[in-house]
């Protein structure tokens, strides 16, 4: 049993909570004490303050020489749906976002087999050329590994020529689940998780800023999870690098994990309340409605969660794999949803500026 | 003003209005639902979460009410008005019987012309071939459509159906319990006071009936309040719900439009229910309206029950809402929340565990 007296009391004094405790949190039929305790400590942290962006999200392709078991989004270059976006078509999206008032792009794909290096650079650049006023937030780490080996160049050359080219920070995908036995069941051709963790080591080292996710309600079982948010954590303690940590919940539908359900409301919740007391060092928790759906995204905001993600515009990862939540919100449900839950909507941009308090 | 609600439900008291709207508008959500969550466990301290195996079915879509946060209704010459005949309305009962269903929830339309003789006969068909199904059918609104249309009184009406094979009666068209708020919402639909005379008349004819509660139109919070204290005091005079079921209106496809309640309306609203409605045994968890992440949630506050499998639903579906849920799934739902899943009869006795 957990003396939640005891460990509020601790938490709020700066106390760390231990791998055993957040087993424990896990283990705990609880919820509304977990949630309570984690909105104590977002209180405290970030006020009632809820943030979010006007973004877009844009996958430029959807081929990918790994196949994931949990992703529904990837196609070989010969399956029938496989697309990859012309520079034109990528363009084209980037001035629409810019002109419907977007701050961010949000950018990542699958790993083209054929596409060179420079094709990125290319894309970079005459996104920044044509939209100055644009964050791009673009590639996993995973990504970042694979460009990696394509020129057989060093991580940290790779990420300075994109910065160079106009990469402004960078999401957190990819990470799935550390622990291997898992990871390799999931996604058996994906860099390992230690290898992701190198990967964003490097790039916090070259100063660009990067979320974290962690993809559960698969195969995973709690103490996985705990030692994924372990790894993160003693990361960020030692590169102060990571913005938001967002975990994705599972969508089962169209991907190849057997015995896999999908979240429940009731797991989704406390995941997010165990994320918030045990990332101590992260300022943001993030609840990605897209696969939360509307309500439950709300309702996180209740567990630990000070941030609702963006507009989005164009969602096709979560969506494809069943996730039935609306492809786009505009300022004003964002804005609704965050002012419903007695909360303070506040427009963030990419690096959590503030731009505007509603 | 939280303490002095905690230390009245401690000892049991009525939360009065003025402490009741203080929940809903002021207090911290998880606040709400921990008290909402402790009357749940009270009452029911075995951890089980009842479902019960059922249909829907809608024998017409035409209806003289036109409410406008119905997106369901035909009028009687629209190309898609339909009523169902017998032997469809038995083969769709037959299909629920396979299913190990027991529950009937027949309602429809305020139908111009279909009158008592049409429904005593049905019930008495039905009864004779499906005697294990509970027929859980008909709304306030339609009893009063009837007795009106066949020129008998309510009271007359409701005793020939019950004698026909009627069991009981859901607590649908309840909407919000406010005529003020019905007014602008369903103005061709009973008052409140005429949903309550049916919900008493039936409860003296020793029918059990559940009530409902349709927010997120157009009522404001201290509407809400009423309508749970009304529901509240004819259960004080007449002890004949079994179950209180809020839900949200569905905005698309209607006259009304506009949005739906958010998720934390939602759970506010549902264990500010638990908590006012303490002379009520069980409370309904919504998944039709808020999807199954939501329903599960909703089991901390203060929901112990996730309703009916709905083999069938047409009218929620006809708003663009269409979640839908097999019982393995609302078994599966259940268990994984940290309760014993059971499927229930329609008046809560306890079929199965598992």
């Amino acid at each position: 049993m957990i003396d939640f007296e005891a460990l509020e009391t601790s938490l709020v004094n700066g106390g760390r909570l231990s791998d055993a405790d957040a087993l424990a949190l896990f283990a705990s039929p609880d919820l509304l004490r977990i949630g309570s305790l984690a909105a104590r400590v977002n209180r405290q942290r970030n006020g009632d303050r809820v943030y979010f962006n006007v973004n877009r999200h844009i996958n430029y392709t959807n081929i990918c020489v790994n196949r994931c078991t949990f992703c529904a989004f990837s196609k070989g270059a010969d399956d029938e749906g496989c697309y990859t976006l012309a520079l034109n078509d990528i363009l084209q999206k980037c001035s629409e976002a810019t002109v419907a008032g977007a701050t961010e792009v949000h950018m990542v794909g699958g790993l083209h087999p054929d596409l060179p290096f420079d094709f990125y650079l290319e894309m970079l650049s005459a996104i920044r050329a044509d939209n100055p006023g644009l964050h791009i937030k673009a590639f996993t780490a995973v990504e970042i590994d694979y460009f990696a080996k394509l020129t057989g160049q060093p991580i940290l050359t790779v990420i300075r020529e994109l910065i160079d080219a106009g990469l402004g920070s960078m999401p957190g995908g990819g990470a799935e689940i550390f622990a291997e036995v898992v990871r390799q069941k999931i996604c058996p051709e994906k860099i390992s998780g230690a290898r992701w963790l190198e990967v964003i080591e490097t790039v916090h080292q070259a100063g660009l800023k990067t979320n974290a996710t962690m993809l559960f309600g698969h195969l995973e079982t709690a103490a996985d999870r705990v030692d994924h948010l372990a790894r993160l954590r003693a990361l960020q303690d030692r590169t102060g690098g990571f913005q938001a940590f967002i975990p994705l919940a599972f969508q089962p539908d169209n991907t190849r994990v057997p015995g896999a359900r999908g979240v429940g409301g009731v797991d989704a919740l406390k995941t997010l309340a165990i994320s918030r007391l045990y990332l101590d060092n992260f300022q943001h928790i993030k609840a990605y409605w897209v696969m939360l759906g509307l309500k439950i995204a709300q309702v996180a905001l209740y567990f630990g969660v000070n941030d609702i993600d963006g507009t989005v515009v164009e969602e096709k990862i979560g969506h494809d794999a069943g996730a039935d939540s609306p492809q786009l919100l505009d300022k004003e449900q964002l804005c609704s949803l965050i002012r419903k839950a007695g909360k303070q909507p506040v427009e963030r941009d990419t690096l959590y500026n503030v731009l505007r308090v509603y | 003003m939280l303490n002095a609600i905690q230390t009245k439900i401690e000892v049991q008291q009525v939360l009065d209005r003025v402490e009741a709207l203080w929940l809903l508008t002021k207090a911290d959500l998880l606040t709400v639902g921990q008290l909402a969550d402790a009357i749940r466990l009270k009452k029911h301290p075995h951890g089980r979460v009842t479902f019960v195996v059922d249909r829907n079915v809608n024998y017409t879509n035409v209806c003289q009410s036109q409410c406008k946060f119905c997106a369901f209704y035909r009028q009687a010459d629209a190309a898609d008005a339909y009523v169902l005949s017998y032997a469809e309305i038995f083969a769709k009962i037959a299909e629920l019987v396979e299913h190990g269903g027991t529950q009937l929830l027949m309602q429809g339309g305020l139908h111009p012309e279909l009158k008592i003789d049409w429904f005593e006969e049905l019930f008495r068909e039905i009864k004779q071939r499906f005697p294990q199904v509970q027929v859980h059918s008909l709304s306030p609104a339609e009893v009063i459509h009837i007795a009106r249309l066949s020129d008998v009184s309510m009271r007359d009406c409701l005793l020939r159906l019950q004698a026909a094979g009627l069991d009981s009666v859901p607590g649908g068209g309840a909407e919000v319990l406010v005529d003020a708020v019905r007014n602008e919402i369903s103005p061709n639909k009973i008052g409140w006071r005429d949903w309550a005379r049916v919900m008493e008349q039936a409860h003296a004819q020793g029918m059990r009936t559940t009530a409902t509660m349709m927010f997120g139109s157009k009522e404001s919070p201290a509407d809400i309040v009423e309508h749970l204290q009304r529901v509240r005091d004819i259960q004080d005079r007449t002890g004949g719900f079994t179950a209180f079921i809020p839900w949200t209106f569905q905005p698309g496809g209607t006259e009304l439009g506009g949005e739906t309640a958010t998720g934390v309306e939602y759970l506010k609203v549902l264990a500010l229910a638990r908590i006012m409605l303490d002379n009520i045994d069980n409370i309904q968890a919504s998944w039709v309206t808020q999807g199954a992440m939501m329903a599960q949630v909703a089991l901390f506050f203060g929901a112990n029950d996730l309703g009916g499998t709905m083999l069938e639903e047409n009218v929620v579906a006809a708003a663009g809402c269409s979640f839908r849920l097999s019982q393995e799934e609302i078994i599966a739902l259940a268990r994984s929340a940290g309760f014993t899943p059971a499927k229930r009869t329609t008046t809560y006795t306890i079929l199965q565990e598992y």
